[in-house]
């Protein structure tokens, strides 16, 4: 499994694109989706809710546990994935790319951001 | 998602085989188990239409033999294990003087003198110690098999049709929870007509050095008709669907097989005293006056996962507690099993739901099992 490069990720394995007009979209990692196994239900935040780096702002349901998803920077929601609503298990099949889950206007992001080196070496060890 | 590894796991003898196969693994009562080797809802629906193939064996073997093996065990379990013929197989419990269930076991009669007890991994050496220390004044040997057997399970609509392939064994003549010696795939194999998924399919006990080459020829022979690897994951939601009980979920101490609703498993009218009786009389006769919680079915309106522990609420108050919940492939909704007061138990009853994390979801209560094959 590769971690795409344009990408920068949180120790709470999401991943967050470089920001356009300051709004960056955010989805957990493969490496994540996988240690969820299948995904049966994603509770994102509401379009207008502000997020916080490192608290949760949703949650994961998979065959086994349900977990937090974390926000990686601070900021304003500004869209959420309906597709990955309707059918969760676009995070097991396409995490980096049709299983993302929401859009945020980023107003402050936290210093421990990795890169995807970086971040690659953070799960391996 | 990090875990701790437990200073000593142990491994199965298709440890290798596991990993060759990229399965995610998890720690199962101090064994390190393939969870599942790719999507779980996909092992779990080819199971229910074609056929999967189970390393289990962590499952703990304990062979009971000797003139006094039948009057042991009618002795140390509730069930009447001396009217089990040989050849079959018995599904029981083994409770304390208290009447709490210590676990649940498949007993298979293998000869006249000769049991094979099968218990769950996290129970095995609880169990070991209760046979052994109630086989004081029997003549019969009780003994530790767990090291001697792999287990493997092949279950799903084709199983019959994969096994048959490889054994000149009587599978048609082997009825459900029977069990009898045979080669597979070149391999002695104790084949017996068991599982835990609500299928029809087949438990092998093997050799722990025949373990690899039993799984290559199924995966081989399988492989036409669909089977896949399966893990552990599956086989949870495979049983939950299929309404069987899992020790220490539906199943513990605190509660006797009537408290489970299992009374019918002990055996009153048999020969000689057992350990449990008089607990298990006066449970017996509490549930008749005083019914207790029910085991029930539970099937989600919405899309959130009841999981073990949750309370079950009607009209504000908490009226029972969830034992096992999953999303369920076959339904395509969250299902649980609840025990639930007596009086919230019918199928049916409005205003049920489950407190998850705070918020009150609304449930249909359903009598179990959520799932039975068509035959």
């Amino acid at each position: 499994m590769s971690n795409p490069q344009h990408l920068r990720y949180s120790k709470e394995h999401e991943w967050l694109t470089a920001g356009e007009d300051g709004v960056s979209t955010v989805g957990i990692t493969e490496h994540a989706a996988n240690a969820l196994g299948d995904v049966v239900f994603v509770q994102l935040p509401e379009v207008g809710d502000s997020v916080t780096a490192g608290e949760s702002c949703g949650e994961l349901e998979s065959t086994k546990s349900v977990s937090d998803l974390y926000a990686p920077v601070d900021g304003e929601v500004t869209e959420v994935n309906e597709d990955v609503v309707n059918d969760p298990s676009l995070v097991n099949s396409a995490p980096f790319e049709g299983g993302w889950l929401f859009k945020v206007r980023v107003s402050a992001e936290p210093g421990d951001l990795l890169s995807a080196d970086e971040y690659t070496a953070f799960i391996a060890g | 998602m990090s875990s701790t590894e437990p200073a000593e796991q142990r491994r199965t003898a298709l440890d290798a085989l596991h990993r060759s196969l990229g399965a995610t693994m998890t720690d199962f009562a101090g064994w390190d188990m393939p969870l599942r080797y790719g999507s779980e809802r996909d092992e779990h629906n080819a199971v229910r239409t074609k056929a999967g193939l189970f390393d289990l064996s962590h499952m703990g073997e304990i062979t009971v033999t000797g003139p006094d093996a039948a009057a042991l065990l009618n002795h140390a379990l509730v069930g009447d294990i001396a009217s089990v013929g040989v050849g079959r197989a018995r599904y029981t419990m083994i409770c304390r003087a208290d009447g709490g269930i210590l676990d649940d076991l498949i007993v298979y009669r293998l000869a006249e003198t000769e049991y094979m007890v099968v218990a769950n991994a996290s129970n095995a050496q609880v169990v070991l110690d209760a046979l052994t220390g109630r086989a004081a004044g029997f003549d019969a040997e009780v003994r530790d098999d767990r090291d001697a057997y792999a287990l493997l399970a092949i279950q799903g609509p084709a199983s019959p049709g994969i096994l048959a392939s490889l054994t000149d064994a009587d599978l048609d003549g082997l009825k459900y929870y029977a069990g009898l010696p045979g080669t597979v795939a070149g391999v002695s194999a104790l084949i017996a007509r068991t599982g835990y998924t609500g299928e029809d399919g087949f438990e092998l006990f093997v050799a722990p050095a025949d373990a690899e080459k039993l799984w290559q020829a199924l995966t081989d022979a399988g492989h036409e008709a669909g089977l896949v690897p399966c893990g552990l994951s599956c086989r949870d939601t495979l049983r939950l669907e299929a309404g069987m009980p899992l020790y220490g979920h539906e199943l513990t101490t605190e509660l006797t097989p009537f408290d489970a609703g299992l009374g019918r498993v002990v055996k009153f009218a048999k020969e000689g005293d057992f350990v449990g009786r008089e607990a298990l009389t006066e449970a017996a006769a509490r549930a008749e006056q005083n019914p207790p919680r029910v085991l029930v079915g539970l099937i989600a309106e919405g899309r959130r996962v009841p999981r073990a522990g949750y309370p079950v609420v009607a009209g504000g108050a908490v009226i029972g507690e969830v034992t096992s919940g999953a999303p369920s492939p076959t339904l395509g909704k969250p299902i649980a099993m609840a025990y639930v007061d007596a009086a919230h138990a019918a199928p049916g009853t409005a205003g049920v739901g489950v407190d998850i994390r705070g918020s009150h979801e609304p449930y249909e209560v359903v009598a179990l099992p959520f799932y039975k094959r068509q035959k």
